[in-house]
């Protein structure tokens, strides 16, 4: 079933459009490399950086191998603790892929739902969602997701903190991306709501549910996947953010941010791949679901179709 | 005229006042500000004396009202953590972040419009693709990342700027400058240029977005026909056109500079509202992230009322219809 | 020395399948004082001709052989002289006048900007020059109208001012790419009047775009007709009207509703030049079985009684903004009886598609009752009743492109009203319900798999009625049906509905802006204006002895083929 899908896009305008590319499909690729590393985990990576018994002090400091002093078992390197980088790195981008992964999700449900209903719904319940809508999205999402992560740190206490943070993470993120998803599901569904196809199952007396799920949804989802690829690259750098602030994830189970956050502290002394690759990794991963929305937002865009 | 700014002005006052209650339910609700002034040992009746001082047993309107008047004073109690008084905290450092942020707002929307239009008019050649690569990356880079990486190029490797504090400023009245110093401005070179530096790439991206659609609407077309020749097209007609979406994006752009001010400062150790409100979110100093939260909507509403009002000198229709409805 | 000389104008545009051609071999003259109508139905590449002139042609299409002379001089693929000429020596306009003129300066900043392009004269020349160029286009009041801005003016007006701006700088030549078409009738006619006295007045030579006969026969000279590019007939616009030579002529002249008489069917002709006599009639015994077609009784069966609509915006904090309410229908009465075609005609905001929402049930109406059978459609004690009365009331639309979901194949789109009347149909009955639809309308069984886009405006009309009759309504409305079709694919879909009509006694409310289309269509006819009806008759009585002055109006101003045949 999965090849058939492949070739049916592949064989479809934006599939024309994708073979074109080639910054399409480098960027795919890599993208789907670090997705299925960081999947594999257990797998793939070196060692398992948070077994206690896998890591010692006394390897601490080693840089990466090219450099004088690098040894083979740490291609790139060990941090302060003695940690292998790869493997942190590779377990790192995991958490940073899943709450990404899962806040956008979360954003997207709650953002389409409220943006389609508000659309084709209308009345007041349209001018209050978007009303909201407008309002938080002159909150930059950050500054959001620090709130969110604020009060939500208010409320549980200090020691389950560390637990937390995955959820408190998803949340944050999610509730600060869910506008964007709003405002465009809202605008699709109103073009969406005014043309005939749409009055004609009105007419025979189709249910506002039943025209929403089965007529509007398969025709707007174009605009919600671009925005949802562009989305999903934009959580990611706010989880690191958080995480490099001091609120996001914890030593204890560290994102990419994180491990950025505390290699800093070595720049100056010299040690500086413990900052570093985290720092490339988060930042390639970035530009590759970037290129991948940017594409995409040109190959799904109806009016620059090259004829 | 003035029905028009009565109506934002009121608006704007009503976001205040949610955003008032936003706060004040921080206050009262996420943890207990009894236990947060007076530690575990305090004895019941301590505690219900200082309940009784803090006006915590008045009905919920009444202390939501005394909030108000007291915001409005900029009075926000004391700092949980550092036992002092928000307003003086926020006083202090106000002056930095303001100094950061305007820099990096002229900075990223100086270059952004410009390079936005530039590569909207020419939409091949090598330097509209270099621009629009780069700025790719820019959205990719977070903006710690920049700063990190900045820090280790100049201040580590090359060791010509500063990698943090202020420099020397100069103060007169309440407020201190960084402006009048060498090392004042050495100082902010770095922290600007990486602030300004996420915001650019989106203003390069979304201008140049917007003047590609005017320079393919029906009225460049037919301003083609009549002769009138390129120059004068994408100076004057596309370029005044463009102008609506650009104010708007300026208003947001500098909301989230604001926001984004909190990283860089967190990078480069800047002293301003930032990193008051990090460390706050750390320790949930909530007075601290009320405080916070209203100075920065009460930033962002005037930001948004002064757009509001350029709107209304730049298009004509806004204006003509309120003018007709007033008739 | 011919004026304007078109001598082998190929153009083609490259897509990522094929070469498009969007024209071949064109050649045609143009003379000073001459108007040259250039006709053809959509895809037939006048425009392109058009936009090649003053080589503004939509990228990536391009000139790649021929010549195009103007006063001698050679303007093809030759920039740096078209830049010179465009608006100096061509004057060139758009169809859509919303859009044509930027909304954020004002009229006298354009007209002063586009003659100092082209002129020496200052700024007080300029204005004094703008102002007599608003009165020669019919604009009242120029002195103080000259400060507004575009939203200001209504449609026409816009237009004029359109025009001004493109003959502001003296030029010979000018182009006019459907430059009525956005308009209502009555303004249509006025507008091509003000280019017939200014083609005379400046000895213009003037080349119009358009799709409309009725336009070529008010006011050309010569006609070229186009199709797929190519020229199939150019004569003087008398001769080619009245005595078409080639196949495609007569076919496009034969599929033009008269507007003097009515006509049974519309005669069609196959490519090869026969008349097809064999019409889409394409019941099998299981339709007229299933259908129960009902004798007509001549009943009342939609009464719409003293219905008004008025439209109010919706506000949460009440504030002054009480002028956004429209009334678009006050105080309406007609009532249409079983079998007969019943014609609305109005221009735009004349209420006639509010009507259409309110019968079909999307809008209730705000004051006033329509009953169905006797039955009120907006009673809510009888909610029940009224949802199984919807399967009876059908509509089919204007705009082909946008009735037909994308993303359903035509079986599933015709399915969808049957399965939600008979829930628990089984596949062979569906099966068979479906493909008795798709062979009524002359769509053939392969289709059913395809998808909307792979068919024609036409064929995706057919589709569209199939899924109007797949519930077996008694009630059709059409609303505006074939105005955004071609000519002779109109001539099709009205001859099927007029087939439909008789086989399966159905009541059609036929809508429409074009009178003779009504005047084919209809058996009784309401003119409505802003919302109230001026006049209701039979459909003769009203055309040959009209009583209102509106409808007058209306009668007088339409283009008609008939002008000059």
């Amino acid at each position: 079933m999965i090849p058939q899908i492949i070739k049916t896009f592949l064989d479809s305008d934006i599939g024309y459009s994708f073979k074109k590319s080639k910054v399409a499909i480098v960027s795919s690729i890599i993208f789907v490399t670090i997705v299925l590393t960081s999947l594999l985990a257990v797998v793939i990576a070196p060692y398992n950086p948070f077994d206690p018994k896998s890591v010692s002090l006394m390897d601490a400091f080693t840089p990466p191998i090219w450099s004088i002093g690098g040894s083979v078992d740490f291609l790139l390197g060990t941090d302060q603790q003695g940690r292998d980088m790869l493997s942190t790195m590779i377990y790192g981008s995991q958490i940073s892929l899943i709450v990404g992964f899962a806040s956008i999700i979360f954003a997207m449900v709650l953002g389409v739902f409220l943006g389609v209903t508000a659309g084709y719904l209308g009345g007041r319940y349209e001018i209050v969602v978007m009303r909201f809508t407008d309002v938080q999205l002159t909150i930059p999402s950050i500054l959001m997701a620090l709130l969110v992560d604020g009060i939500a740190r208010g409320f549980i206490s200090k020691s389950l903190h560390n637990d937390m943070a995955i959820y408190v993470l998803i949340l944050a993120i999610g509730i600060s991306e869910w506008p964007q998803f709003a405002r465009i599901t809202r605008a699709a569904t109103l073009v969406e709501k005014n043309k005939e196809y749409v009055l004609a199952s009105r007419i025979i007396g189709l249910s506002d549910i039943v025209i929403m799920i089965k007529h509007i949804l398969p025709n707007i989802l174009r605009p919600i996947l671009v925005i949802a690829t562009i989305g999903l690259s934009q959580a990611i750098i706010t989880e690191s953010t958080l995480s490099f602030l001091g609120v996001g994830f914890p030593p204890t189970n560290p994102s990419l941010g994180t491990l950025i956050r505390f290699g800093n502290n070595f720049l100056f002394s010299g040690e500086w791949w413990i900052t570093f690759f985290p720092a490339i990794f988060l930042v390639v991963l970035a530009l590759s679901i970037n290129l991948l929305g940017d594409w995409m937002r040109d190959a799904l865009n109806p009016k620059l179709k090259v004829r | 005229m003035f029905n028009y700014f009565l109506k934002r002005l009121l608006q704007s006052i009503l976001v205040m006042l949610i955003v008032g209650f936003v706060s004040f339910s921080l206050f009262n609700f996420v943890g207990d500000p009894v236990n947060n002034m007076v530690g575990q040992e305090a004895s019941e009746e301590t505690r219900e004396e200082i309940r009784e001082k803090l006006g915590l047993n008045d009905p919920v309107y009444t202390q939501f009202f005394k909030f108000v008047v007291n915001a409005s004073n900029g009075e926000f109690g004391l700092s949980y953590e550092l036992r002092r008084p928000v307003s003086l905290l926020i006083s202090e450092r106000l002056p930095a972040t303001l100094e950061l942020v305007l820099v990096s707002a002229l900075i990223a929307i100086f270059f952004g419009v410009l390079f936005g239009v530039y590569t909207a008019i020419n939409r091949d050649g090598f330097v509209s693709n270099f621009i629009l690569i780069t700025s790719l990356f820019g959205v990719s880079l977070p903006t710690f990342v920049i700063g990190i990486l900045f820090i280790y190029l100049f201040s580590v490797i090359l060791g010509i700027l500063p990698s943090f504090g202020r420099g020397e400023v100069v103060n007169f009245g309440f407020w201190s400058t960084g402006f009048l110093t060498i090392s004042g401005i050495k100082a902010l070179i770095l922290p600007s240029i990486t602030l300004s530096l996420f915001q650019m790439t989106y203003i390069i991206r979304l201008v140049r977005a917007e003047m590609i659609e005017i320079l393919q609407t029906d009225y460049i077309k037919f301003a083609r026909a009549r002769g009138i020749n390129n120059k004068v097209i994408n100076n004057r007609h596309a370029l005044k056109n463009g102008l609506i979406p650009v104010i708007t994006i300026t208003g947001i752009n500098i909301g989230t500079l604001i926001a984004f001010s909190i990283i860089t400062e967190t990078v480069f150790q800047w002293p301003g509202m930032g990193l008051l409100f990090i460390n706050a979110v750390q320790f949930v100093d909530v007075p601290i992230m009320s405080a916070y939260l209203i100075m920065v909507a009460f930033l962002f509403v005037m930001i948004n009322f002064i757009v509001d009002i350029a709107y209304y000198f730049i298009d004509p229709r806004i204006r003509l219809k309120e003018e007709e409805a007033i008739k | 020395m011919t004026f304007l000389k078109i001598n082998n104008l190929d153009i083609e545009y490259q897509t990522r399948k094929e070469t498009i051609n969007a024209s071949r071999n064109v050649s045609f003259t143009l003379e000073r004082g001459e108007i040259i109508g250039i006709v053809g139905e959509s895809g037939s590449g006048k425009s392109t001709v058009a936009n090649a002139i003053i080589n503004l042609i939509d990228k990536p299409g391009k000139i790649t052989n021929g010549s195009i002379l103007l006063d001698e001089t050679e303007l093809c693929n030759n920039e740096e002289v078209v830049r010179t000429i465009r608006g100096k020596k061509i004057g060139f306009i758009f169809q859509d006048p919303q859009t044509s003129l930027n909304p954020l300066f004002t009229i006298k900043d354009q007209l002063v900007e586009t003659i100092q392009t082209h002129t020496d004269l200052d700024y007080n020349k300029a204005l004094e020059k703008s102002i007599k160029l608003l009165t020669e286009v019919g604009i009242e009041n120029p002195h103080k109208r000259i400060n507004d801005y575009p939203h200001q003016f209504s449609g026409g007006m816009r237009q004029r001012v359109v025009i001004a701006l493109a003959i502001s700088c003296e030029p010979d030549l000018l182009i006019a790419d459907e430059p009525t078409t956005a308009l209502d009738v009555s303004i249509q006619f006025k507008i091509l009047n003000l280019l017939k006295k200014l083609t005379l007045d400046r000895n213009l030579g003037v080349l119009i775009i358009t799709h409309d006969i009725g336009v070529i026969a008010e006011i050309t000279d010569k006609v070229i007709i186009m199709r797929y590019g190519k020229i199939v007939e150019y004569g003087k616009t008398h001769q080619v009207l009245s005595k078409p030579a080639s196949i495609e002529c007569k076919s496009l002249v034969m599929s033009v509703p008269p507007a003097n008489k009515k006509i049974d069917r519309f005669k069609l002709l196959s490519p090869e030049g026969k008349q097809i006599i064999d019409t889409s009639l394409n019941l099998t015994n299981n339709i007229i079985k299933n259908w129960k077609i009902r004798d007509l009784s001549n009943k009342k069966l939609l009464d719409f009684i003293n219905v008004t609509k008025v439209f109010d915006g919706i506000k949460i904090l009440s504030t002054k903004d009480a002028d956004d309410k429209i009334q678009a229908l006050d105080n309406v009465s007609f009532s249409i009886f079983e079998g007969e075609s019943f014609g609305l005609v109005g221009e735009s905001g004349s209420g006639k598609s509010t009507i259409a929402k309110i019968i079909s049930g999307l809008l209730p109406p705000s004051k006033g009752e329509v009953k169905f059978e006797n039955t009120s459609l907006f009673d809510p004690k009888n909610k029940l009743k009224i949802k199984k009365f919807r399967g009876q009331i059908q509509m089919i639309f204007q705009d082909p492109y946008s009735s037909l979901n994308p993303r359903f194949n035509i079986k599933d789109i015709i399915s969808e009203p049957i399965k939600f009347f008979q829930k628990n149909i089984d596949h062979y009955s569906l099966d068979q319900n479906v493909n008795d639809l798709i062979d009524i309308v002359g769509i053939s069984r392969t289709s059913l798999e395809r998808f909307p886009h792979e068919f024609s405006g036409g064929q995706r009309q057919r589709i569209s009625i199939a899924r109007a009759l797949a519930t077996k309504p008694r009630l059709l409305i059409c609303d505006e049906p074939t105005s955004a079709l071609d000519v002779t694919i109109q001539a099709q879909v009205l001859n099927l509905l007029k087939d439909l009509q008789e086989q399966l006694n159905l009541t059609i409310l036929f809508i429409s802006h074009d009178l003779p289309v009504i005047r084919q269509m209809c058996d009784r006819v309401a003119i409505l204006k802003k919302g109230c009806i001026c006049e209701i008759n039979q459909t003769e009585s009203i055309f040959n002895n009209p009583k209102n002055l509106y409808t007058k109006e209306l009668l007088r101003l339409m283009p008609k083929i008939e002008s000059i045949i």
